[in-house]
């Protein structure tokens, strides 16, 4: 699904976030991503996203090398990709609902009832059915991370790609949160999770990907 | 199937603009206002240059020669030379008003009848009161008639009535021109306005715009809400300046109305024709478009995901 071959970033000043990175996550595999802040997992997710482009190598996701992959091109890779935020990345002017349904819209589903099926169908999957009325405000930051991955699963994408999920949310929202990655994982969803939550991922017992300082150290 | 999908696509965009608009009713009024008083200006100044045009024209018919005759020419003569300038073909009619007749008329009107009786004989001269033919009322052919009935033994001097007529049409040619570039200049005030509206809907939806992006938004699908704003921006705008133009006409129509009856007109005020307005309507609503596409193209790019 993923497959990084000798990747290397580095920024314009000279500072170099990733260092010759090779890897591969196979379909149906789930993956965690460690390494101190700054040792650059969130780069290593901004390349398979396409925010951005890798200095050398190559990055090759769900098949399409993105070497190749022309600008018009992007929103159709990030369609494939649920991405799921430390910070929600909700839009604070919209209900829960119509967060949740944006990714179908831009996809350009327009049958409001097909719509509405999945969109509760998501929600559903992370307990917050009762409130797609409400605006993200008016939720706790552990509902909001949770309308957040609704809304990266709606669309039933084959990649789920998750940024410090349980990075604000205490124990036991963790917990549950990071229970849900390992469901849709169970259907045959590949998901990479990036997170320092290290009691959390020894519980999962899932294979561990440790970046420091730039450079790939284990890939059990 | 892909035309039904593009076309609820617009729709989708559409709706949301309005939202958009809608959800910030102060500025946005502000704006459509703006837009509006910007786009009345020229309108109105151009409604007011067309009634003075309708009124000018209404004069060209006053194309008149006055063919004032040498003081020997005698009553005689001067009746057989009408007799036979009436026979050319760029002459319509020739009225002769000789010495006497145009001392009593000018007795009766100007009142100075007192005055006029202690003088000794009569100052008047004859004079023939020439209307061009049809074809020849034109400038150039009245130009032309003009000199050849200079050159006759018998003229004393030739004056065009016109030429006060053709002096207004010059003066409203300037002002035409003058209303035209104002309308230029005003059009790109509202291009500024709507793309600077735009800008601001931009910066201030910078992290939605980037969400939707990091959720695969082409392009298009950003842009689209913006282009639809600024179209209602300037179509809203078009109305107003529409409205503002009326109003205006209906307080100036009781005035106008007066001041044609002092002159023992029956001119009045014409209304902002349904063609114009519509081109008003279109005029807004383009220029909104082109506004805002200016302003997405411009700065779009600056809300990337990061």
């Amino acid at each position: 699904m993923i497959q990084f071959t000798n990747v290397t970033k580095r920024y314009p000043g000279g500072h170099e976030a990733l260092s010759n990175v090779s890897f591969e996550l196979k379909t149906g595999e789930m993956a965690f991503l460690t390494g101190h802040s700054g040792a650059g997992k969130s780069t290593l997710l901004k390349l398979i996203a396409l925010i951005e482009r890798p200095t050398s190598g190559q990055v090759t996701v769900n098949g399409q090398n993105l070497t190749k992959l022309g600008r018009r091109h992007i929103p159709y890779l990030r369609r494939q990709i649920g991405m799921i935020f430390q910070d929600h990345k909700l839009i604070a002017e919209r209900t829960v609902y119509d967060n949740v349904a944006l990714p179908l819209v831009i996809a350009g589903l327009h049958d409001h009832q097909e719509i509405g099926r999945r969109v509760r169908a998501a929600l559903d999957k992370v307990g917050l059915l009762g409130k797609e009325k409400l605006y993200p405000v008016r939720l706790s930051s552990g509902e909001q991370q949770r309308v957040g991955i609704a809304r990266a699963v709606v669309n039933k994408p084959a990649l789920l790609l998750a940024d410090e999920p349980t990075g604000n949310l205490d124990p036991d929202l963790s917990a549950e949160v990071m229970s849900l990655f390992g469901q849709f994982n169970q259907v045959g969803v590949t998901v990479l999770i990036v997170s320092h939550n290290v009691d959390l991922i020894s519980r999962f017992g899932q294979r561990t990907l440790h970046l420091e300082r730039g450079g790939l150290v284990t890939s059990m | 199937m892909r035309i039904k999908n593009y076309l609820l696509n617009h729709l989708y965009a559409l709706v949301y603009s309005l939202g958009q608009v809608s959800r910030a009713p102060l500025s946005s009024v502000m704006t459509v206002v703006v837009i509006g008083i910007t786009l009345a200006f020229p309108a109105g100044l151009y409604v007011v240059l067309k009634n003075a045009q309708r009124l000018a024209a209404g004069w060209d018919d006053a194309a008149q020669i006055s063919l004032f005759l040498k003081k020997d020419v005698d009553d005689q003569a001067a009746a057989r030379l009408a007799k036979r300038l009436h026979d050319r073909s760029d002459i319509a009619s020739i009225k002769t008003v000789l010495p006497d007749q145009a001392l009593k008329e000018f007795q009766r009107q100007s009142g100075f009848a007192d005055a006029l009786r202690a003088l000794e004989g009569n100052p008047l001269p004859a004079v023939l009161l020439i209307q061009p033919a049809a074809g020849f009322a034109d400038p150039v052919a009245v130009e032309r008639l003009q000199s050849s009935l200079r050159k006759l033994p018998e003229a004393d001097f030739v004056q065009l009535d016109i030429q006060w007529v053709q002096r207004l049409h010059a003066v409203l040619g300037v002002a035409q021109r003058g209303v035209e570039i104002l309308a230029v200049l005003l059009g790109l005030a509202v291009l500024l306005i709507v793309g600077n509206t735009i800008r601001l809907g931009i910066q201030n939806n910078r992290d939605e715009i980037a969400i939707t992006k990091l959720i695969g938004a082409t392009n298009a699908f950003v842009r689209r809400p913006f282009l639809y704003a600024g179209t209602w921006y300037g179509l809203l705008g078009g109305l107003i300046a529409w409205g503002l133009v009326a109003l205006a006409l209906w307080l100036l129509d009781a005035p106008v109305r007066q001041l044609s009856a002092l002159y023992d007109s029956g001119f009045e005020l014409g209304a902002l024709d349904i063609w114009t307005a519509l081109l008003l309507l279109a005029a807004g609503t383009l220029l909104g478009l082109l506004g805002s596409w200016l302003a997405v193209g411009r700065h779009l790019s600056e809300a990337e995901p990061r």
